[in-house]
């Protein structure tokens, strides 16, 4: 076993991105986004972000056009079925690919 | 509604990377209540998803402090921070103890029962998935009847869900309120208002649970919404005795409009073998809750 | 300079608390411990003590309070007793494993089922594998001494520890008990310093899950496993060894008054026979010891003042050369013997003393012991090995039919 020294007399964390690894490993389905019906890019200017709201991890960036990490994005699909336009389709994967 | 989304503080508590199952309720509305919180707050969680949530040593996923305590004891670690960040004259920080049903309706209980009636300056918030999540869903006192969990597995949940807003009540603390991961502005508001009143509050958050309630992770806001839409989830806040409706559950109870309940119960794998008489029941004690808080509101 | 006053074990406790400024105080009422906390809260609600008085609901959220309180830097205080120490035994872990300074004293009483008030060591020595430094008071004048130095000790080495003495017979009897000066006590006790950070200005996570195995952090630093972790708390324990020693060394050159260190011997130099115990058991086994050197046997005896961590390497020097040992404890390790017999035959393993260790169980659920009583024990024992008993377990005066 490594003998470097660890200074932590009792279990101390410090915050960092990626605990449980890049979860985007996770998904089996990935949300692509169609930006001719995203109301933000349509109106071009900040507009609706309900993905931005409902994401549980925070994940989408409420700019113009919208960003999902897809490093992250464990796939769950809120985004897509609260998309009061629809624009944003969860692409199940290939059997056996990422 | 985009203006009130953009004034929401921006930045996220919750690093993304974390271990909560994919589409969790507890993470949304932690999301919100973290932001309407802020910096300025220590936090204290027992043994639950939300200890999953945080991480595993040497990192965490929240960048808030948190100090993780034994599962019967959350209520008891707040007080044991207020009682030393008084005697450290760091007063302003604001604590928060954050525990699952179990942690609050059932092994909880005791102590969040003495920190409400000593009168402890901090907040109590339960995320309310309804069971024990973390250990596989067992059934707890917040599973409603006719679900089915690991502990009743082939009966379903024979007892109603316990009314632990009512129990708090009891305990003439300044502020309650219910809200629901699926109205994360809800979230916000409450948490703001709650940061800035002395004394014990006590919140409860609605949040699906997409493996223990056995629904699609895509459906957990829609669930939650549901939830709301049926009356069985109601968004409300008590101030110094004083009911109140808030967001969708206020326009629900000026317009009359209540959804039945089985819209709620049939989209979840959980409620598979729910009688028609739990159902009916079920039916019946929404429709008293609303009666009892339609003539409060009015008061 | 310091002030005698004539005051009960409970009082002398309470008076060390206030000397040492404690900052936090969690407290539940249970017999024979009770009036320590109470005589707290009179100072509180006086405004002669300034702390955070905090009256929990249970046990349980006694020592919880006092957790999270030591970890924003609170320097925090309880007391309990039997079945109160038992409902905080999953905290008493918890506190141990966090690593935290905090101070219980203990009243020692014995346990259900069936129901007993009176004193005996069966709740503080049932929780000896939790990872608190024990130390056992023979008066009340110890009790106070012993509080202010365990402050000292935990702040040191980041150990809670526990205090104990026994119900009734030091709880509630009243002894002269010399207070010291307030401000020397502060310079015997410097400031808390915590090792934890719970603070919005570097905010972490304390104590979540860890794996069994080592992991690195995000910026490459491999951190321990569990039992890394846990091996840091043995690894403390058997170090705070030293300090308690120290620290017992300075506080007798500062007020003038011993406790013994880790043990304390009474007319040992040319015994024949060793008794050995803990607590005021200990102290009646002086008497003991002289009654029987009156009698013609070369009786000595060696008082364990810390029982965690076990104090080995005294015990084997003091017990080095003995032909006899005699065990009093008011303790059971049920389905084997009495702890300390068991600690001590375990400390002279490979030594090569081969002497007979007697153990007689004593006094438990309040049964009256008498230095008398002890002595006799002895010449039993003394019999029983001439007639080659090398090992014996005696519940003295009890009903074993």
């Amino acid at each position: 076993m490594e003998q470097e020294k660890d200074d932590n007399l009792s279990a101390m964390c410090k915050p960092a991105a990626g605990e449980a690894g890049n979860t985007g490993d996770w998904r089996d389905a990935t949300p692509v986004i169609d930006l001719t019906k995203c109301i933000a890019s349509v109106k071009n200017r900040p507009a609706c972000y309900l993905c931005w709201l409902y994401c549980p991890e925070g994940i989408v960036t409420a700019g113009v056009p919208i960003e999902i990490d897809l490093a992250y994005c464990k796939g769950c699909g809120i985004c897509a079925e609260e998309c009061p336009a629809r624009a944003i389709t969860m692409v199940m994967h290939e059997e056996g690919k990422p | 509604m985009p203006e009130k989304l953009f004034k929401v503080h921006k930045e996220e508590h919750i690093l993304p990377g974390n271990r909560a199952c994919s589409g969790c309720g507890l993470t949304l509305a932690y999301r919100f209540l973290l932001k309407a919180l802020g910096e300025n707050t220590i936090l204290t969680l027992p043994a639950s998803c939300l200890t999953v949530l945080h991480g595993l040593y040497p990192t965490t996923s929240v960048s808030i402090p948190a100090l993780n305590c034994t599962f019967a004891s959350t209520a008891a670690s707040a007080s044991g921070l207020v009682a030393g960040l008084a005697a450290m004259n760091r007063s302003d920080i604001t604590v928060v103890a954050i525990a699952g049903d179990g942690g609050t309706f059932d092994i909880g209980i005791q102590a969040l029962s003495g920190a409400a009636e000593r009168g402890t300056d901090f907040i109590f918030v339960c995320y309310d998935n309804e069971g024990y999540m973390n250990t596989g869903t067992q059934r707890s006192s917040a599973t409603p009847a006719g679900a089915l969990t690991t502990t009743t597995p082939v009966l379903t949940k024979q007892q109603g869900k316990k009314d632990m807003m009512k129990i708090m009540e009891g305990h003439d603390i300044p502020y309650l309120a219910s809200t629901s991961a699926s109205f994360p502005l809800d979230i916000y508001e409450k948490f703001v208002k709650a940061k800035r009143i002395k004394g014990t509050r006590y919140i409860q958050i609605a949040t699906p649970c997409p493996p223990g309630w056995a629904f699609s992770p895509r459906d957990t806001v829609k669930i939650g919404r549901l939830a709301v839409e049926t009356g069985i989830v109601v968004l409300y806040e008590i101030e110094d005795g004083k009911f109140r409706f808030t967001g969708r559950s206020k326009t629900l109870a000026e317009k009359g409009t209540r959804a039945p309940v089985i819209n709620f119960v049939e989209r979840q794998g959980r409620f598979r073998k729910m009688s028609m008489e739990q159902l009916g029941r079920l039916q019946r004690s929404v429709n008293n809750k609303w009666s009892e808080y339609l003539r409060r509101a009015a008061e | 300079m310091s002030d005698v006053q004539i005051l009960t074990g409970n009082q002398a406790a309470a008076y060390a608390v206030k000397l040492c400024k404690v900052q936090v105080i969690s407290a539940y009422p249970i017999t024979p411990s009770t009036p320590v906390t109470e005589t707290i809260s009179q100072w509180v609600e006086r405004g002669e003590l300034k702390a955070e008085y905090i009256r929990v609901e249970s046990e349980h959220s006694v020592m919880t309070v006092c957790i999270s309180a030591s970890t924003v830097g609170a320097r925090t205080f309880t007391s309990t007793s039997s079945h109160g120490l038992l409902y905080m035994h999953e905290q008493l872990h918890w506190a141990a494993g966090s690593r935290l300074p905090i101070v219980l004293a203990c009243v020692n009483r014995g346990v259900g089922a069936p129901w007993s008030i009176f004193n005996d060591q069966q709740d503080s020595i049932a929780q000896r594998d939790t990872g608190w430094i024990q130390i056992y008071c023979r008066d009340n004048q110890e009790i106070l001494d012993s509080l202010i130095q365990a402050y000292r000790i935990a702040e040191q080495v980041y150990c809670p520890v526990m205090v104990c003495y026994d119900g009734f017979i030091l709880s509630h009897t009243m002894m002269p008990v010399a207070i010291p000066d307030a401000d020397k006590v502060c310079r015997f006790l410097p400031p808390y310093k915590p090792h934890t950070i719970l603070a919005p200005e570097d905010p972490r996570n304390i104590n979540p899950v860890i794996f069994p195995w080592q992991r690195r952090d995000a910026e490459g630093v491999l951190r321990g496993g569990y039992m890394d972790l846990r091996w840091k708390l043995q690894h403390a324990l058997e170090g705070a060894r030293d300090v308690i020693v120290e620290t017992n060394r300075d506080y007798a050159e500062l007020f003038g008054r011993d406790c013994g260190g880790m043990l304390w011997t009474y007319r040992t130099a040319d015994a024949e026979v060793l008794l050995t115990s803990m607590g005021s058991l200990a102290t009646e086994a002086t008497v003991a010891v002289d009654l029987l050197r009156e009698q013609g046997i070369r009786a000595g005896l060696v008082g364990i003042r810390v029982y965690r961590p076990f104090p080995r390497a005294e015990v084997r020097e003091a017990f080095a050369k003995v032909p006899a040992i005699v065990v009093f404890e008011k303790d059971i390790s049920y389905g084997y013997e009495g702890a300390l017999c068991s600690d001590i035959k375990a400390s002279l393993y490979g030594t090569g003393n081969q002497a007979p260790i007697h153990n007689f169980i004593v006094g438990l659920g309040g049964r009256d012991v008498k230095a008398g009583e002890l002595t006799e024990a002895v010449r039993s024992s003394l019999a029983a090995i001439a007639s080659g008993e090398k090992e014996k377990q005696t519940w003295l005066n009890c009903m074993t039919e």
